[in-house]
């Protein structure tokens, strides 16, 4: 009786079951799979949009990026800047505060530091100069943070939202300034800051100019992965991401873990502004954030917030936007070409956690088919 | 007596999570105009076997045969076209919808919408079966039960044939559990075949044909309503005897602990979810709380462990070394330290008590890290805790490093129980301990509890099984609508009554 209505059973072709646990060599091995398959469909997409030899791309962005020693340095400062942000965003999305005012807490450190430069260089020795730089550009990210916690504690304020606005507010702060700062007269830009007396400047160490950026990036992350791991702090803040009323019933101040957690991430954020302009750019206009804070939060949620990882990403996503800049000018191309390269990878690499989650399972033949 | 059909029949149904075997080849049917009750442990796989006739998992092994065709269920909706209709013990309504809207939410239909007539028709329904429903009525004017009502008409309107109701009764007061009773038995009359899942064993013989027990994930058997006790039943579902008797001794010297006068909260919206409610808990006593949920039983709780603001009235406090304090003008963390503890099973289990992401250790330390003015952690003792937890209550789990996540829900709530108690509070607060447990693991924590009491500990429960409650607790305070409507002596009251104090009006309500 069965038989008869047999061919109404079908079985779907393909299941998705969610993984139990994967190895290490697993998980990479998947990774691996879906950098090469991204880098196949690449060049399915140059061959007929550019003409051009799609491995030669390939040579050029690899060039860009790491090509000689100045470039390996640049693309390092750039890393390290990525790198900064996305642990100074780290503790307020482990908080699951969506922190998207990164680039307005940079661009205030930023303004600090340029203010600094400006007004204060000649009056202190250098190394004194930066620490008060440091300190201003800290406490200038910490305000910018801190005003959408407050809302956020004492009125439920969407904090996506307000981060959000905040960026603009700083962009027009800058844009305000660099009118009083006009370095010549009617460029409306700033110029290079101090480019004679090179005060505010990150001094070179080893005669280069960049091991000092190392130095400060270094530090911060590793006090903040001792941090969030190891301190009362950090558990606090782990506590209220994963529940805000389970943070409540174990007696933790919650308002007070997202203010103090926010100026903690604006902080960073504003000594990141710092490192970009007296570490690397010498100078302020709205576009001195570039875009690096919301870049920073793909590099911390693709990292889980492992900074081991975070390096690895910001490393990889530098290596591109450099090799961009290279194989512009090489072939020719626009920019945005390095753009979708850059796309079509990460789809991939973000695509293939759901390999490493699930598994799928393909219809099996079943023995009835075979009898019929 | 006529043949009856077999409605639904699962043959030999395996479903694997990976290593784990949750149905391992089930056999199972269902006649027409029958009411199947499913018993089993937590983990023993019935609602994954549920899931599986409601399309929301897929086997991967067996055969599923609704009125002898063999089919296959691979959404929602094909369960749905079968005439196979799952109620949830958490409701799936809009609020701000009517029953008539929500029953029809969803449904395919010509362009102009008839309301009239979709009230008609859920009319003919109600009235049918004996429901009583105003399909007018908006859901939030509604009561749980009432909910409960629009969700099962819900699946009948779509033409199930088929009802899955997972725990209906965990949420009702003994009345309206009788009410639902007398509705399902007309549906079973009129040919509907019914699925019941439920961990209430009285409830199981009052009202099923046949029982089928599942233990851990293998099918142990089905056998006939008519032949079944509560004692056979447990031993099919345990695998053993198990004694079923709660211990209750009588209070040793009880002292006035806690005392709540005149205290009165309100809430947002400046109702009063606390009304002017006053009571005094003693030591080596468990004061149990009882009332329909959401009648400000964890309000009662909160004011106490300082979590909830009090507008007026006042609590206080008095320990074993002879000093008082006034609660009412303390901070949470501030009460905790003085010895008055709660443990909250929230319906998640989770959500308040417990952080599912962070392991067994990390867990022990929510109650104690601020201890100490060290910046950094200590996580040895809460390590050795979390040993001496698993070792001693048994929980299940493969390392102390598993995010209690993972954990089945008996083993999340000994984990939960265990830390407060290993504080060594004087008054401990306990919310739905049992929530959702099978019979060996709420005997755990029933000794637990009774061991506390020994011990000198000032007990509060609410605790939402009235035959538990009735067995556990010396004194039973009643809840509705923010009142306290009474407070009986447990060795002396009723179901009945405690069931009428439930649902009494209370007087300012006019």
């Amino acid at each position: 009786m069965a038989q008869a209505n047999m061919t109404k059973v079908q079985e779907p072709f393909v299941r998705m079951v969610k993984r139990d646990t994967i190895s290490m060599q697993k998980a990479w091995a998947i990774r691996l799979i879906a950098v090469l398959l991204s880098l196949i469909v690449c060049a399915i997409a140059i061959v007929p949009i550019t003409h051009q030899n799609p491995v030669e791309i390939y040579a050029g962005i690899v060039s860009g990026a790491v090509g000689n020693s100045r470039r390996i340095w640049v693309s390092i400062r750039e890393l390290l800047m990525l790198l900064t942000i996305a642990v100074g965003l780290t503790p307020a999305f482990k908080m699951k505060f969506w922190n998207v005012g990164a680039e307005g807490q940079i661009l205030m450190g930023g303004l600090a530091s340029a203010a600094l430069m400006i007004y204060a260089g000649n009056a202190m020795p250098n190394w004194l100069l930066l620490i008060v730089i440091f300190i201003a550009s800290a406490a200038a990210g910490l305000i910018w943070g801190i005003i959408p916690a407050i809302f956020k504690a004492y009125f439920k304020t969407n904090e996506t939202l307000f981060t959000l606005m905040m960026n603009y507010v700083a962009m027009q702060i800058i844009t305000f300034c660099i009118v009083f700062w006009e370095n010549p007269k009617g460029s409306n830009t700033v110029g290079i800051i101090n480019s004679k007396t090179q005060a505010g400047w990150f001094p070179s160490i080893f005669g280069n100019a960049y091991v000092l950026n190392l130095i400060v990036v270094l530090l911060i992350t590793v006090v903040m992965s001792i941090y969030m791991k190891y301190s009362k702090q950090g558990y606090e803040i782990a506590v209220v991401g994963e529940s805000e009323s389970t943070a409540r019933y174990a007696g933790i101040n919650v308002k007070k873990v997202i203010i103090r957690t926010m100026a903690l991430s604006g902080a960073i954020c504003g000594v990141a502004g710092s490192i970009i302009v007296s570490g690397a750019s010498h100078t302020i206009s709205t576009s001195t954030a570039g875009g690096r804070g919301f870049t920073a939060i793909i590099v911390a949620w693709m990292s889980k917030f492992n900074p081991l990882a975070m390096i690895l990403v910001s490393a990889f996503l530098v290596f591109m936007q450099e090799g961009s800049i290279e194989i512009a000018t090489q072939f020719g191309l626009n920019k945005n070409a390095s753009d979708i390269i850059t796309g079509i990878i990460l789809f991939f690499l973000i695509g293939c956690e759901f390999f490493i989650n699930y598994e799928l399972k393909f219809r099996k033949k079943h023995e009835e088919e075979v009898q019929a | 007596m006529e043949q009856l059909e077999n409605a639904i029949e699962l043959k030999n149904v395996t479903k694997r999570f990976g290593k784990v075997i949750a149905n391992d080849s089930v056999y199972l049917t269902v006649k027409k105009g029958e009411i199947l009750s499913i018993l089993g442990e937590n983990g023993s796989g019935k609602t994954t076997l549920m899931n599986m006739l409601s399309g929301i998992y897929f086997p991967d092994e067996g055969h599923i045969l609704v009125e002898g065709k063999e089919v296959t269920i691979q959404s929602p909706k094909d369960a749905f076209d079968l005439g196979i209709g799952m109620i949830h013990q958490h409701f799936k309504l809009v609020d701000v919808l009517t029953a008539a809207e929500n029953i029809i939410l969803g449904l395919p239909g010509k362009g102009a919408l008839n309301m009239a007539q979709v009230e008609k028709d859920i009319k003919e329904l109600t009235e049918k079966y004996g429901f009583d429903l105003n399909p007018a009525q908006k859901i939030y004017d509604m009561s749980v039960s009432q909910k409960q009502t629009v969700e099962i008409v819900k699946v009948l309107y779509r033409g199930a044939n088929l009802l899955i109701l997972d725990e209906p009764t965990a949420v009702l007061t003994p009345q309206e559990a009788d009410k639902l009773f007398a509705v399902l038995r007309n549906m079973k009359n009129a040919g509907k075949s019914i699925i019941i899942i439920t961990h209430k064993l009285q409830e199981v013989l009052a009202l099923s044909d046949r029982v089928t027990v599942l233990r851990k994930g293998k099918y142990i058997g089905t056998v006939e309503t008519s032949e079944a006790t509560v004692e056979s039943l447990t031993e099919m579902m345990v695998g053993g005897k198990v004694s079923l008797d709660i211990h209750r001794a009588d209070p040793v010297d009880p002292e006035c602990r806690l005392k709540i006068e005149d205290a009165t909260c309100v809430n947002h919206e400046g109702l009063k979810i606390l009304n002017h409610v006053s009571f005094e808990a003693n030591s080596g006593e468990i004061l149990g709380i009882a009332g329909i949920a959401g009648s400000g039983q964890k309000e009662l709780l909160e004011a106490i462990a300082g979590l909830q603001h009090i507008r007026s009235g006042k609590i206080s406090y008095y320990p074993q070394d002879g000093s008082t304090h006034t609660l009412s003008d303390m901070k949470a963390s501030q009460i905790r330290n003085l010895g008055v503890h709660m443990s909250f099973v929230p319906e998640d289990r989770l959500g308040m008590g417990l952080v599912g992401k962070m392991d067994l250790t990390d867990n022990m330390m929510l109650r104690s890290y601020q201890e100490g003015s060290n910046p950094f952690l200590d996580r040895e003792t809460p390590k050795n805790l979390a040993k001496e937890i698993v070792e001693k209550l048994d929980v299940v789990t493969p390392s102390i490093s598993t995010p209690v996540g993972r954990l089945s829900g008996g083993n999340v709530q000994k984990v939960l129980v265990g830390r407060e108690i290993a504080s060594d509070p004087e008054v401990l607060m306990v919310a739905y301990p049992v929530r959702g447990l099978d019979i060996n693991s709420s005997y755990t924590i029933y000794n637990l509890l009774n061991e506390q009491k020994e011990k000198g500990v000032a007990l509060i429960c609410v605790i939402e099984d009235l035959d538990v409650i009735l067995e556990l607790c010396d004194r039973i305070l009643v809840m509705n609508n923010g009142h306290i409507t009474g407070i009986r002596d447990a060795r002396k009251t009723t179901k009945e009554e405690i069931g009428m104090l439930m649902t009494k009006n209370t007087e300012e309500e006019k």
